[in-house]
C-alpha cells in the first residue's frame, strides 16, 4: 500500500501579483483515496488545474509513477493516467450520456483515418467495443437506464455520475474528484460515497477536493489541508482533526457555524 | 521625404475614419460581445443618404451655401442611421442576447447583406458620384506635399467627436450607466441601469458616428456605392482589435495605427518587392534584362494594399489578442 | 440519407425504409423531370448538388466541430484553380481527371491546413473574421497574380477548361445511343455529381459515426472538458479544417470542370456566405438537413427568378428586382430568420441521438 503514484514536489503558482500556491509539496499513494481540503480560495482548485495541465505552474514538479508530468498539456497528462472532474460539471451537452461516455474511450482507441474511411474489421471491433464499454460504465455509475438522454436533461446527481463516468473511461490510475458533492442532497452524497469506494476497490486511485467534511473524513485515508496557497497539513483524518492550525483554520471557522 | 510625409497626412486621414467607424464597433462589442457586422454598412447608408439629401437640395434650394447643405445632409444622414441602428439593435439582436454565441454573428452577417441588397435596390449597382461641395484644390503646407480642405475638414472633426465621446462616456450619467453594463449586465441592472435602453443607445450613438465616417470617406474619394461599407467596416473592426477590442481610446489608436500602415506600406510594397534590387547573382538572365532597360519586377504591387488589414488582425489577434492597449472587458468569451 | 427520409411528410418516421426509397428515387429521377422543363433547369440542378458538396463540406467544420468558417469559398477556388492550371490551355498542361482532382483536394486540404494551424487557438467570433480575412487575400491573389508573372490571369480568369473525361467519354459532350436517342450531357454531369455528393454523404457519415466525429461534437460542445478526456485539441481542429478544405476543393475541380472557365468573380465572400445560410438553414450537423437546405436554397432563387420576373414585367412594366438582388434577399432574409426563429434549422440534429443502432448495441450486452 505504500508505492507512491503521485509526488508534488514544491509546487507554486501565481496569477499577477497573486499567489494561489506557493511550495506545497504532497504524496498520493497507489490504491488511496486522498482528500485536499481547506476553505474557499484556498487554491485546491488551482492546485488540480495544475495537476492537471490546465495551468502552467510556476515551479515545481509533478511525478507520476515514477516520471515526470509534462505541465500545460492537458491531454498528454490524461495519456499517463490522470482524469478528472470539474467542481461545475463540464459535460458534452449536446451528446447523449453514452455518446460522452464513448468520447471518453478517445484515448485508449486507436482507429485511423484510414480504417474509419473503410470501416475496416479493427475500426468496426473496437466501436463495438467501445460501446459495449460505455454501457457497462454507465451501468457502474448506476445511469444505464439514461444512455440515450442528452446529457443537458440529466438531473444534477446524474450529471455528476455521467462526468465520473466518462474520466473512467479514459482509464485513469488516478481518479481527481472537484467537489463532487456539491450541491448533492444527503441521498445523492451517500450513493457518491459509495461509488467512490466501489472504484477505489477496483483499484483506482482518488484524489478528491470537497467541501464536505463528513464526506472527507469517512472516505479518505489521507487527507491534506491548504489554506492561503499552502499545505499546512497532511495527515490521516483523525490526526488532521486534532491539529490545532487546520481547526483554526478551517475547521474551526466551520464548527462556529 | 515627401512621399512619406504625403503618405502620412494620407494616413492620417483615413485612419481617423476608421477610427470613428471602429469607436461602434468597440462599444457594441465591449457591451454586447458581439461583432456587429453591420456597422460598415451602416456608414454605407449614412454616405447615400446624404447624397440623396445633396442632390435633393442642390436642385430645391440651389442659392442654399455648400456649408449649409452639407451639413444639413450630414445631420439626415445621422439621424437615418441612429433610427436604422434602433431597429436593427431592437429586431435582430436584441432576442438572441442569451443565444449560443455563434447565432448573433451570423445574424449580423445576415443583416449586413440585407442592407447592402436594400441599398442595391434603391440606389442600384452603380457608382454614384458623390459631389465636391468643399473646394477640392489642395494646399500645399510643406513644398510637395498635399492636403485637401476635405482632409483637414476630416482630422478636425473627427478628433473633436472622439474627444466629445471620451467626455460622453468618462464624464456623463449615461457614460457611467454605459461601463456599468459593459462590465455585467445583470449587476447593472439591479443597480438600477436600464441595459435595454444603454444598449439600445450605444447602437445609435455608434451608428450616428458611421454615418459621419460614411460622410467624410464619400466626400474625400468623391464616390457612394452600395458595398462601400464592408471593406472600410472590415478595416474599422481590425482597428478596433490592433487597439484593443472594448477600450475606445485603443479604438482611435488602432485606426490611426492601420490607417499609417496601409498609407505607408501600400506606398513602398512595390518597391521592396521588386525584384530588381536582388543582386546580380540572384537574378536570372531575362529578369537582369527587363531591370537594365529601367523596368522593374515588383512581385506585389500596391493592388495587394487591403492585405494589410487582414494580415495585421491575423497576427494580432493570434498573438496579442487583447491589442495594444489591451482589452477592457478581457473575461468575456 | 437517413435523416432526409425523416423529413419526407407522412411516412418519414412511420415508415423510414419507405421513405429513403422516396429520397433515392427523387434524386434519380430529378434531372428527367427538369429536363421537361428546358436544359437551363437541369443545370440549376447540377449546381445545386456542387452546392450540396460545399455544403457538407462546411458543415464538417461549422456543424461537427463548432468552427465558424467565413472563407470557405476559398478552397472551392483552390480546387478550381487547380484544374484550371493542370487541364487547360492556360499553361497547356491537359492532365486526366484522375490526377486534377485529387490534386485539387490535396491542395484544398493544404490550404486547409495553413489556414488552420494558425488560427486555431482564436474563439469562435474571432475565428470567423480571421477566415474571412483569409478568403479575401485569397481572392486579392487571384485578381492580382497576373502581374509581373501571369499565373491566374488575373480578374478575366482562365477560359476553356478540360472538361471531364471518364474512361475516355468526354462528358460535356451528348451521348448518342440511337439516332433519335441520346444522353444530354447536363444529365450526365448531374449523375456523376451525384455519385460524388452520396460518396461524401458515406464519408462524413462514417466520419460522424467514428471516434474522429465524437472528439469534434466533444470539442464543439466545451472545448475544455474536451481536453480533460485526453483530445488533442489541436489536431482534431486541423483535421476538421483540412477534410472540409478537401470537399470544398472537390467540389471546386469538378465547377471547374462543368464551368469551362474559373474566375475570381465566383468567389466571392457572399459565396460564403451563401454556403454557410444553406448549413444554417437546414440545420448544423444534420447531414439531411444540410443536404436539403442546400438544395432548398439553390433552387428558390431560381424558381423566385422564373416566377417573379414575368410578375413584375406584368405589373410594373419592367424589372424592379433582378434574380441577383431576389437571391440576395433570399439568403440575408433566410439567415436572420432562421436564427431568430428557428436556430437549429429545419431539421434539427437531435434525430441522431437516438440511433437505432446505439439502441440496439444496449440490447446485446444487456
Amino acid at each position: 500500500m505504500s508505492i507512491t503514484l503521485l509526488e508534488a514536489q514544491n509546487i507554486g503558482k501565481r496569477f499577477g501579483g497573486l499567489t494561489a500556491l506557493s511550495d506545497v509539496s504532497l504524496t498520493i499513494r497507489k490504491g488511496e483515496v486522498y482528500g485536499l481540503i481547506g476553505p474557499n480560495g484556498a487554491g485546491k482548485t488551482t492546485f488540480f488545474n495544475v495537476l492537471t495541465g490546465a495551468y502552467t505552474p510556476n515551479g515545481g514538479e509533478f511525478i507520476f509513477a515514477g516520471s515526470e508530468l509534462p505541465t500545460g498539456k492537458p491531454h498528454e497528462v490524461v495519456a499517463r493516467g490522470i482524469a478528472r472532474t470539474f467542481q461545475n460539471i463540464r459535460l458534452f451537452r449536446e451528446m447523449t450520456a453514452l455518446e460522452n461516455v464513448m468520447a471518453g474511450h478517445h484515448l485508449r482507441s486507436d482507429s485511423s483515418l484510414w480504417g474509419i474511411l473503410t470501416q475496416n474489421r479493427h475500426m468496426r471491433e473496437e466501436e463495438r467495443l467501445i460501446t459495449e464499454r460505455a454501457f457497462e460504465m454507465l451501468r457502474y455509475v448506476g445511469i444505464e437506464r439514461h444512455a440515450t438522454t442528452l446529457s443537458r436533461n440529466l438531473s444534477y446527481g446524474d450529471q455528476r455520475r455521467l462526468e465520473i463516468a466518462r474520466a473512467l473511461a479514459t482509464e485513469p490510475q488516478l481518479l481527481a474528484l472537484d467537489e463532487p458533492a456539491a450541491g448533492m442532497n444527503a441521498t445523492e452524497t451517500s450513493q457518491l460515497r459509495d461509488l467512490i469506494s466501489t472504484i477505489r476497490q477496483d483499484g483506482v486511485t482518488v484524489l478528491l477536493i470537497e467541501h464536505d467534511v463528513k464526506l472527507v473524513m469517512g472516505l479518505c485515508d489521507r487527507v491534506a489541508v491548504l489554506n492561503f496557497g499552502k499545505k499546512i497539513a497532511e495527515d490521516v483524518p483523525a490526526e488532521v482533526q486534532k491539529n490545532p492550525e487546520v481547526i483554526e483554520a478551517y475547521l474551526g471557522s466551520s464548527h462556529a457555524h | 521625404m515627401e512621399t512619406l510625409l504625403q503618405q502620412i497626412v494620407n494616413g492620417l486621414v483615413v485612419g481617423s475614419v476608421y477610427a470613428l467607424v471602429a469607436l461602434g464597433y468597440t462599444m457594441v462589442y465591449g457591451i454586447l460581445g458581439l461583432i456587429n457586422f453591420a456597422h460598415g454598412d451602416v456608414l454605407m447608408v449614412g454616405a447615400l443618404v446624404a447624397l440623396q439629401v445633396v442632390l435633393f437640395l442642390q436642385k430645391a434650394f440651389p442659392l442654399l451655401g455648400a456649408v449649409p447643405t452639407l451639413l444639413i445632409a450630414l445631420t439626415v444622414a445621422m439621424a437615418v442611421c441612429m433610427a436604422l441602428g434602433y431597429i436593427i439593435e431592437r429586431t435582430a439582436y436584441r432576442r438572441l442576447r442569451n443565444a449560443p454565441r455563434l447565432a448573433p454573428l451570423i445574424t449580423a452577417i445576415g443583416v449586413s447583406f440585407l442592407l447592402q441588397t436594400l441599398a442595391m435596390i434603391i440606389w442600384g449597382r452603380n457608382y454614384h458620384s458623390f459631389p465636391q461641395l468643399i473646394t477640392t484644390t489642395p494646399l500645399q503646407p510643406v513644398e510637395g506635399v498635399f492636403i485637401t480642405p476635405v482632409q483637414i475638414i476630416i482630422l478636425v472633426s473627427s478628433a473633436l467627436l472622439m474627444t466629445g465621446l471620451i467626455l460622453l462616456v468618462n464624464k456623463t450619467r449615461l457614460g457611467r450607466a454605459m461601463r456599468a453594463t459593459a462590465e455585467n449586465h445583470r449587476v447593472a441592472s439591479l443597480m438600477g441601469v436600464d441595459t435595454n435602453k444603454i444598449i439600445a443607445t450605444t447602437f445609435i450613438i455608434g451608428s450616428a458616428l458611421a454615418a459621419v465616417a460614411g460622410v467624410m470617406f464619400s466626400s474625400n474619394y468623391g464616390v457612394a456605392h452600395y458595398a462601400m461599407g464592408f471593406t472600410p467596416g472590415l478595416k474599422a473592426f481590425t482597428a478596433a482589435v490592433l487597439g484593443g477590442i472594448g477600450n475606445l481610446g485603443g479604438a482611435m489608436v488602432g485606426g490611426v495605427v492601420l490607417g499609417l500602415v496601409e498609407s505607408i506600406g501600400a506606398g513602398y510594397l512595390g518597391s521592396a518587392t521588386d525584384l530588381c534590387h536582388l543582386p546580380s547573382w540572384a537574378q536570372s538572365a531575362s529578369l537582369i534584362e527587363t531591370c537594365a532597360n529601367g523596368g522593374s519586377f515588383e512581385l506585389l504591387s500596391s493592388n495587394y494594399q487591403d492585405i494589410f488589414a487582414f494580415v495585421i488582425l491575423g497576427i494580432v489577434l493570434i498573438f496579442r489578442p487583447t491589442g495594444l492597449l489591451g482589452e477592457r472587458v478581457s473575461d468575456r468569451a | 440519407m437517413y435523416e432526409l427520409a425523416e423529413a419526407v411528410p407522412w411516412l418519414g418516421s412511420r415508415n423510414p425504409r419507405a421513405a429513403r426509397g422516396v429520397v433515392l428515387a427523387l434524386m434519380l429521377i430529378a434531372p428527367m423531370i427538369a429536363l421537361s422543363a428546358g436544359n437551363t433547369w437541369v443545370r440549376i440542378l447540377d449546381f445545386a448538388l456542387l452546392y450540396v458538396m460545399l455544403a457538407l463540406g462546411l458543415n464538417l467544420v461549422v456543424g461537427f466541430a463548432g468552427l465558424l468558417d467565413l472563407g470557405y469559398i476559398a478552397f472551392y477556388a483552390v480546387g478550381a484553380y487547380t484544374w484550371a492550371f493542370l487541364a487547360s490551355p492556360h499553361f497547356g498542361l491537359h492532365l486526366p481527371f484522375w490526377i486534377v482532382l485529387p490534386a485539387g483536394a490535396g491542395f484544398a486540404a493544404l490550404a486547409g491546413l495553413i489556414l488552420g494551424a494558425p488560427v486555431l487557438r482564436l474563439r469562435g467570433d474571432y475565428l470567423a473574421i480571421v477566415t474571412l480575412g483569409f478568403g479575401e487575400i485569397v481572392r486579392i491573389f487571384m485578381n492580382n497574380l497576373n502581374h509581373p508573372i501571369n499565373i491566374t490571369n488575373g480578374p478575366q480568369g482562365v477560359n476553356m477548361l478540360d472538361s471531364l473525361s471518364l474512361f475516355g467519354w468526354d462528358i460535356s459532350r451528348h451521348i448518342q445511343i440511337t439516332d433519335d436517342f441520346k444522353i444530354n450531357s447536363l444529365v450526365l454531369f448531374y449523375y456523376v455529381f451525384l455519385l460524388c455528393v452520396v460518396g461524401s454523404v458515406i464519408v462524413i457519415r462514417r466520419l460522424q459515426l467514428s471516434r474522429v466525429g465524437r472528439a469534434w461534437a466533444a470539442i464543439r460542445d466545451d472545448e475544455l472538458a474536451a481536453k480533460a478526456i485526453g483530445i488533442n485539441v489541436r489536431n482534431m481542429k486541423l483535421l476538421a479544417f483540412s477534410m472540409g478544405a478537401t470537399f470544398g476543393g472537390v467540389a471546386g475541380g469538378l465547377f471547374g470542370s462543368f464551368q469551362g472557365f474559373v474566375s475570381p468573380e465566383s468567389f466571392s465572400l457572399m459565396e460564403s456566405i451563401a454556403i454557410l445560410t444553406m448549413v444554417v438553414f437546414g440545420g448544423m450537423g444534420n447531414l439531411g438537413g444540410v443536404i436539403l437546405g442546400a438544395i432548398a436554397l439553390s433552387l428558390l432563387p431560381e424558381l423566385l427568378r422564373s416566377v417573379a420576373l414575368p410578375v413584375q414585367q406584368a405589373l410594373f412594366g419592367h424589372v424592379i428586382l433582378d434574380p441577383e438582388v431576389l437571391r440576395m434577399l433570399l439568403l440575408s432574409l433566410a439567415m436572420i430568420f432562421m436564427m431568430l426563429l428557428r436556430p437549429a434549422g429545419l431539421l434539427p440534429a437531435h434525430a441522431r441521438y437516438s440511433r437505432p443502432e446505439l439502441a440496439g448495441a444496449g440490447r446485446i450486452t444487456e
